[in-house]
């Protein structure tokens, strides 16, 4: 395959919005967002559902038309010149939307056609495409039969057909297993490195952590953006780590603390963000876990991708992605 | 047990009322039935059209018009020059019943031993005939004192349908009904489907145009409505022994119209309704008034003046008319200019609604 390689040129953004707002009724799902999204780049949406992921990528392609403020897309003001901008754009939606009740080929040819491609090239595009997402052997297979990975590996390929200069997925690997998703990620860079621009929605934390940059979204507001590192490196917290056996008892005892702004537990450990200002961290809280009889093993550690979301999203539990745990 | 139940009971009820449209239908439906049913289920049929031709032009010639006049079951309009003309404004579906009425009426009245007008019926139409021949038994007018001598004064003639034969009617206007159920119901359920299985969402996102998309998803229903209909001709000619007297051309160009008028209404069910459940019960909705005010069960001219205005709405009422024309009277469409001009309008009106209601957007 020909490598379509393009320097990024930080100045041309593949997107911007400027106070991009939504409201459905009386309420503002997407509240003045602001967003700078490089070319050739991954850029995640990283939020808990209801936080505006959906919502924004839908203003991003058209679907919705904003409130208020301002977006363009690949230079084109939006909604007004979606349809310059629709024969650039590849769009993987939440919930599979190519037909149950078409083949693999068929459902490729279809979507093939709509995007203009002419008879040869798009022979050629859905071969190199169904061997590179290895749906060869599925070509004649309804899609309505197929796994959840098949069928994301097929809207990933009908999404890339036309060799698009954006692509929007909207939470791709809600539906598969583990495996897949590694999968899919790998393709996900293979298509950045030929100059393709990708915006990935996800409440994945180790997703969002693979992503070029980050923005985390709650609430419908854009509570923190950078890249995912040195996002970790500057959070506004001491991250102090707490193996204990009685995790209830520990968790009681730190609710107590001032100091402790949110204690969130990560298999048997816990983590407790403490106030930056907090002078020695690791004894206050061994001393509070001492003072309850809590036996414990207390560490500062390096801040993870989900403390970081913890603390932009205000130290609020409820703001916590649902699949965070897993 | 009773606590579960009445937990589902309160459950359905819930979700009912907030399907608006279904809710809507639950009052609509029973309300339109008792409607339709009681206007236009009529056999008492009463204003038909009709148009006289007086070539005797006698005191009685004109007592005996004044006469069926007054019964109420024939409303007549300006009569006609000749019978040429009578025929033609029969053919053209003008007029339901022309009463002609020969020079030498006179005699005849005087001589008793023949029928002394003539009443040229349309046959295509259901319940015509047999109303026509009611009519017929109105006595002649007489002096006073003379005895009405027979119990006809006409001579009846069933044009169209001679063997007055309810399939010749009911065959060519089935056309129409299957056309009206198939192109509504499979037009407003593919697009709406596509809706609800979230295609749209991706298609609308592609470069496809609004235009290009609703008129692939058409394309295909115009074939099907024309092979429907050659099946429908086909078996009525070879089971039912259905005439086609007019010609094919004319036939299919009718068609192609109400295919045309028929899939743009679905388009718009398609356009209000948001899940599958509710196109086909939109559908349903226009159908039953299609059947009953249509003029393909029961005369047009014997319903009410309300449901008279209510079936000029209906594509399907123009339809039967040209079908009937083309088909049975064996009239060219050109003829039937009015009935082709009002579907078309229909079209018009139908699509630029459906294409405005119609965009690339999810809000």
């Amino acid at each position: 395959m020909v490598a379509e390689t393009r320097e990024p040129d930080p100045d041309d953004a593949a997107i911007e919005a400027r106070g991009l707002t939504r409201r459905f009724g009386s309420l503002v799902a997407v509240d003045h967002v602001d967003l700078t999204i490089p070319r050739a780049r991954i850029y995640g949406f990283l939020g808990p559902n209801g936080s505006g992921k959906s919502t924004t990528i839908r203003m991003l392609c058209g679907l919705l038309e904003p409130s208020a403020g301002s977006v363009r897309v690949l230079g084109h003001e939006m909604p007004r010149e979606a349809e310059q901008m629709r024969p650039k754009l590849g769009y993987m939606t939440q919930k599979f939307s190519l037909w149950d009740d078409l083949t693999v080929h068929e459902n490729l040819q279809f979507m093939a056609r709509i995007f203009g491609l002419a008879g040869g090239e798009r022979e050629r595009r859905i071969a190199e495409l169904t061997a590179e997402f290895e749906l060869e052997n599925l070509l004649s297979q309804r899609a309505g039969t197929m796994s959840g990975g098949q069928r994301q590996r097929l809207a990933l390929a009908a999404a890339t057909l036309h060799r698009p200069e954006l692509l929007l997925l909207d939470e791709p690997t809600s539906a598969v297993d583990p495996r897949t998703r590694r999968d899919f990620w790998e393709s996900l860079f293979v298509l950045v490195d030929r100059g393709t621009t990708i915006l990935v929605s996800t409440h994945y934390m180790d997703e969002a952590e693979r992503c070029h940059r980050l923005a985390i979204l709650d609430r419908g507001r854009l509570v923190g953006e950078g890249v995912p590192k040195e996002m970790m490196a500057a959070i506004p917290a001491i991250v102090v780590e707490i193996e204990a056996d009685d995790v209830a008892g520990a968790r009681r005892a730190l609710h107590q603390d001032p100091a402790v702004k949110s204690v969130a537990q990560l298999g048997i450990r816990l983590h407790a963000l403490l106030d930056p200002q907090t002078p020695d961290a690791g004894g206050r809280v061994r001393g509070r876990l001492a003072e309850s009889g809590v036996a414990a093993q207390v560490d500062i550690v390096h801040a993870s991708l989900e403390d970081v979301f913890v603390a932009a999203t205000g130290f609020r539990r409820d703001a916590r992605p649902a699949a965070a745990e897993a | 047990m009773f606590d579960r139940i009445l937990a589902v009971a309160i459950k359905e009820l819930r979700q009912l009322s907030r399907d608006r449209l279904s809710f809507g239908m639950i009052i609509g439906v029973p309300l339109m039935q008792m409607l339709l049913f009681g206007y236009a289920i009529n056999f008492d049929v009463r204003g038909i059209r009709a148009a006289v031709v007086d070539e005797a032009n006698t005191s009685h010639s004109r007592a005996l018009v004044a006469s069926l006049s007054a019964t109420g079951v024939v409303r007549f309009l300006e009569p006609s020059p000749g019978v040429d003309e009578l025929r033609r404004r029969l053919n053209a579906g003008e007029i339901s019943v022309g009463v002609y009425i020969p020079p030498d009426f006179e005699r005849r009245r005087l001589q008793n031993d023949r029928a002394v007008a003539q009443l040229l019926v349309d046959g295509s139409e259901p319940m015509i005939d047999s109303v026509a021949r009611g009519l017929a038994m109105v006595p002649l007018p007489q002096r006073r004192g003379t005895i009405a001598p027979r119990s006809s004064p006409f001579e009846i003639r069933t044009e169209y349908n001679p063997e007055r034969r309810t399939a010749v009617q009911i065959v060519p206007a089935l056309i129409g009904v299957i056309l009206n159920m198939t192109m509504v119901i499979f037009t407003a359920a593919a697009i709406v489907r596509e809706r609800e299985r979230g295609n749209l969402e991706l298609l609308i996102t592609t470069p496809i145009r609004p235009g290009e998309l609703m008129a692939g998803k058409l394309l295909p229903y115009v074939f099907i409505g024309l092979l429907q209909t050659t099946l429908v001709l086909v078996v009525g000619a070879w089971i039912f022994d259905v005439p086609v007297n007019g010609g094919l051309a004319h036939l299919y160009a009718a068609a192609g119209l109400f295919i045309a008028a028929t899939l743009t209404l679905g388009l718009l069910i398609s356009t209000v309704t948001k899940t599958q459940f509710q196109a086909f019960q939109l559908a349903f909705f226009t159908m039953l008034p299609s059947i009953l005010l249509s003029g393909f069960m029961f005369p047009f001219d014997g319903m009410p003046r309300l449901a008279q205005w209510l079936a000029q709405l209906l594509p399907l009422t123009h339809f039967v008319e040209l079908i009937r024309g083309i088909v049975l009277r064996g009239a060219p469409i050109t003829d039937l200019g009015t009935q082709a001009a009002k579907l078309a309008v229909f079209l018009t009106v139908a699509l630029v609604i459906a294409t405005l209601r119609f965009r690339k957007r999810l809000d």
